[in-house]
């Protein structure tokens, strides 16, 4: 990381840190998705924008993330943070156990399967069978945490919201130092090269399979992660909050923010976040016909998304053309 | 005894629908290696059509021919508009395109004919009920058919026929004869539209009309489009039968109706991982 | 001199890789013109380029109308035909149907149905195996049948690449004979590309010789074949 990023990633967790004390607590619940949906976005990100694994299911994982910290807290009386971990831990399996088989996909079916995915999520949470734990179609509502002891026995004085945000804030930076680390080591340039060239990265010794799988199962623990501090933060969780268009939401948020970049998770996330609640003031439908047109459009005009015109147009022109997403950028 | 029946032919019926909806995939498919994520919204919204035209009082079949026909129309203005920019983009950008078609067509139904559910009328007499079939099953099994039988013979025996499967197998020695390959393109778009917007039709009058109708049903013809075999039509046919029996079987007897969704899925998942040409398509060879 | 092709300063390029770098030559009506080269001079490049098949700079004139940076279809309806690499067969159709649509552009349905009729003269194994499968046909056979497939366009040029590649001498013979006897009827002009520099001059009427994307020798096929240069390089002797 070089000293003008080092510089700007400081001022904006400062800034991030004084928002609770300035906004209302709705808009602090606000600020607090927009975080989840980042570390989610990163996490769809790592996958598709740096690995190039198509995933239209996403919201599958955040799915079980979010069902996971819910059962745990309603049933298990497991305490809201220790859920966190344990969602990873579940996703990243279960993201593992998916990229297996899916290593045989390429492309467009991958995009097949994981749709399908997606679109079968809702039937299977509303089954029968697995009623009594996940609440079938009614779900199962969450208590919002309260701030912890010591804090107040520090002398700080915050309500659950405030807490909240600083807690997802404290994941998601902790998150995004592991993600800058992956993508620009090593390991990230593995997986651009079997992103670019699949067959010349194995030809150069690369073990594609096990980086391939490895991604997914990453990929699945962030975006589980962030259901897990999403289902805490909306203190609910049901069926049809998860449907294919919940992966999609995901999948215009990489677009627009911008693929095979750590800042562009940031972008997206306040693009999904704040546009529904514009458009809705138009009409119900609005929101999906903006997310609709600004994923045509962004393919079409903008490709490199949010990210790569900030980018662009910092860099100017005396570093000349870049190799645009091709390498592991912030 | 009876009820298996019951639930083989309503199967039978139901996977006539999805053979045709798999029909469309196909025939996209086989002209540009493409799967069209947006083929069940592409079906739904010409099925809002006909539904406006039979409200403001046309007859059943004229607004059925009508809509076949705008159908048609909108197929081929989104092939040469929206599609043809990224015919040859990165698959990512291709697949983003048809989410992006997906959404904006679901929103648009949604915004210009309301979320709430609709009837929409099936124009088969009584008369055509059979001891185990409703006179609506029937007639949807019919009608695909005949849609059927018609592209058969269009593709088979007539020149335009013959040039489109032409343009799909070669489209650089189909321009070297002359064909304009992506016209040819246009109007499978326009085709696939066309069949799509029969099956949503044939379907409506069973789920409803709403602009979520299709999804579950897209999953299902995604299913039959592999099991079949992704660029054989023949096969698209029989899958769609296959998986329209199967879902009814299943859901009946084994795992309930409202699972029957995660059959499309482990179908799908299943053809993929096992054999991803299905049974009857070509096995794809990439060229390094 | 105005021919039926006229070729100026052509330039091509796939991507960045130059491969023409500026051809000038002519072909009158009714002849039959070799092009020579060696691997990688251009060959294939150079029929592409007329038909519009790669990006070109300069001129290309046919029946004295431009057509450089005109689309492949449209330069197949004026009339020039193109037997490709590989011979660009439809496998999966019959041979009729490949045949068919090589006459798709065309009209007159009793001149269609006359045309093939005369190419199941010419090569009676097509009409043999007409309802089979184009793929399933051996080389030498798709080789009539793309060769077919262009005349039923009823064009005014062919232009064949390396019609002999992959076929045994005797078959090559055959086919030659049937070129010369279909250039005789027809008048059909052609444009022969082809590595088997000594058959080609046989058959063919003027000839061009390549190097690295540029004509290097011109003159009638006698000439030619007679040139030491040539004759040391191409025919080896």
């Amino acid at each position: 990381m070089n000293r003008k990023m080092v510089t700007v990633t400081i001022l904006l967790v400062v800034m991030a840190c004084i928002l609770p004390f300035v906004l209302t607590n709705y808009r602090t619940f606000q600020a607090t998705l927009v975080l989840v949906y980042a570390i989610a976005l990163l996490g769809l990100n790592i996958l598709t924008g740096y690995n190039g694994q198509i995933s239209l299911g996403h919201g599958a994982f955040y799915a079980i993330g979010a069902y996971a910290a819910a059962i745990l807290m309603d049933q298990g009386g497991v305490p809201y943070w220790a859920t966190i971990p344990i969602a990873g831990a579940v996703c990243l399996v279960a993201g593992f156990l998916f990229g297996l088989p899916a290593l045989r996909l390429e492309g467009l079916y991958l995009a097949l399967a994981t749709f399908a995915l997606a679109v079968s999520m809702p039937p299977i949470l509303k089954a029968h069978f697995i009623e009594k734990w996940t609440g079938g179609v009614q779900g199962i509502v969450i208590i919002k945490p309260d701030p912890p002891a010591w804090l107040a026995a520090a002398g700080v004085k915050l309500n659950a919201d405030q807490w909240l945000y600083f807690f997802v804030l404290a994941i998601a930076l902790v998150l995004f130092i592991m993600g800058w680390n992956l993508v620009s080591g090593r390991i990230g340039r593995a997986l651009v090269a079997i992103r670019d060239h699949h067959t010349a990265a194995e030809a150069m010794g690369i073990n594609t399979a096990l980086y391939k799988s490895l991604a997914f199962g990453v990929s699945a623990m962030y975006t589980g992660i962030a259901g897990a501090l999403g289902a805490i933060a909306v203190q609910f969780v049901a069926p049809d909050s998860f449907s294919v268009f919940l992966s999609i939401t995901f999948l215009v948020g990489i677009v627009v923010g911008g693929l095979a970049s750590l800042s562009g998770a940031l972008y997206g996330a306040l693009f999904i976040q704040f546009v529904p609640n514009i458009a809705d003031e138009l009409s119900k439908a609005a929101p999906w016909a903006v997310f609709g047109v600004f994923l045509i459009g962004f393919v079409y005009l903008m490709p490199t998304g949010a990210a790569g015109a900030v980018r662009a147009l910092t860099r100017g022109r005396r570093e000349g053309k870049l190799s645009h997403a091709k390498e592991a950028l912030p | 005894m009876e009820a298996v029946m019951f639930q083989l032919l309503a199967g039978l019926a139901t996977g006539s629908i999805y053979a045709s909806l798999a029909l469309a995939l196909v025939m996209i498919y086989q002209a540009t290696h493409l799967v069209n994520f947006a083929q069940g919204e592409m079906a739904m919204f010409a099925t809002y059509l006909a539904w406006s035209l039979i409200n403001a009082g046309m007859g059943y079949w004229p607004a059925f021919c009508l809509t076949v026909l705008g159908a048609f129309v909108l197929g081929v203005l989104i092939e040469r508009i929206v599609i043809r920019p990224v015919e040859n983009a990165p698959v990512l950008a291709v697949v983003v395109v048809f989410i992006g078609l997906l959404v904006i067509l679901n929103s648009v139904a949604g915004w210009i004919f309301s979320y709430t559910i609709k009837s929409f009328p099936s124009p088969f007499p009584p008369a055509l009920g059979l001891r185990y079939m409703s006179p609506h099953q029937v007639g949807a099994l019919l009608v695909t058919l005949l849609v059927l039988a018609l592209l058969y013979v269009f593709f088979r025996f007539t020149p335009l026929g013959l040039a489109m499967r032409a343009a799909a197998e070669n489209p650089v020695s189909s321009r070297l004869v002359g064909i304009r390959v992506g016209w040819m393109l246009a109007l499978g778009w326009g085709l696939a539209a066309a069949v799509g917007a029969v099956a949503g039709m044939m379907v409506a009058p069973i789920v409803y009309l709403d602009p979520n109708m299709m999804s579950g049903i897209l999953l299902y013809a995604f299913a039959a489009a592999l099991l079949g075999g992704i660029d054989s039509p023949g096969g698209a046919v029989l899958g769609g039968l296959v998986v329209g029996v199967l879902e009814n079987l299943l859901g009946a007897f084994v795992i309930g109706n409202e699972l029957k969704l995660v059959v499309a899925l482990v179908l799908i998942v299943g053809v993929l991982l096992v054999r991803p040409s299905g049974f009857f398509g070509s096995v794809q060879v990439s060229r390094v | 001199m105005s021919g039926l092709l006229e070729v100026a300063g052509l330039r091509a390029a796939y991507g960045a890789t130059r491969v023409l770098h500026g051809m000038d030559f002519q072909l009158a009506e009714r002849s039959i013109t070799a092009l020579l080269g060696a691997n990688g001079a251009g060959k294939t490049t150079t029929l592409r380029a007329i038909c519009g098949m790669v990006r070109t700079e300069g001129e290309v004139r046919f029946a004295a109308k431009r057509i450089d940076g005109r689309r492949t279809e449209d330069i197949a309806r004026l009339g020039i035909a193109h037997v490709p690499d590989g011979r660009g067969t439809f496998l999966h159709l019959t041979t009729e149907e490949n045949l068919r649509l090589g006459a798709y552009v065309r009209k007159d349905r009793a001149a269609f149905a006359r045309d093939l009729e005369r190419m199941y003269g010419y090569f009676p194994r097509l009409k043999e195996r007409r309802r089979q499968q184009a793929g399933t046909l051996s080389g030498g056979e798709q080789q009539m049948l793309a060769v077919s497939r262009a005349l039923m366009l009823a064009p005014k040029l062919m232009l064949l690449d390396e019609p002999s590649f992959g076929l045994a001498p005797l078959v090559v013979r055959e086919l030659f004979a049937i070129l010369r006897a279909i250039n005789a009827e027809s008048g059909v002009a052609m444009l022969l590309v082809e590595q088997n520099a000594a058959m080609a001059l046989e058959l063919a009427d003027h000839a061009y010789v390549i190097e690295t994307g540029r004509v290097v020798r011109a003159g009638s096929a006698a000439d030619i074949k007679c040139d030491d240069a040539v004759r040391r390089a191409y025919l080896g002797y």
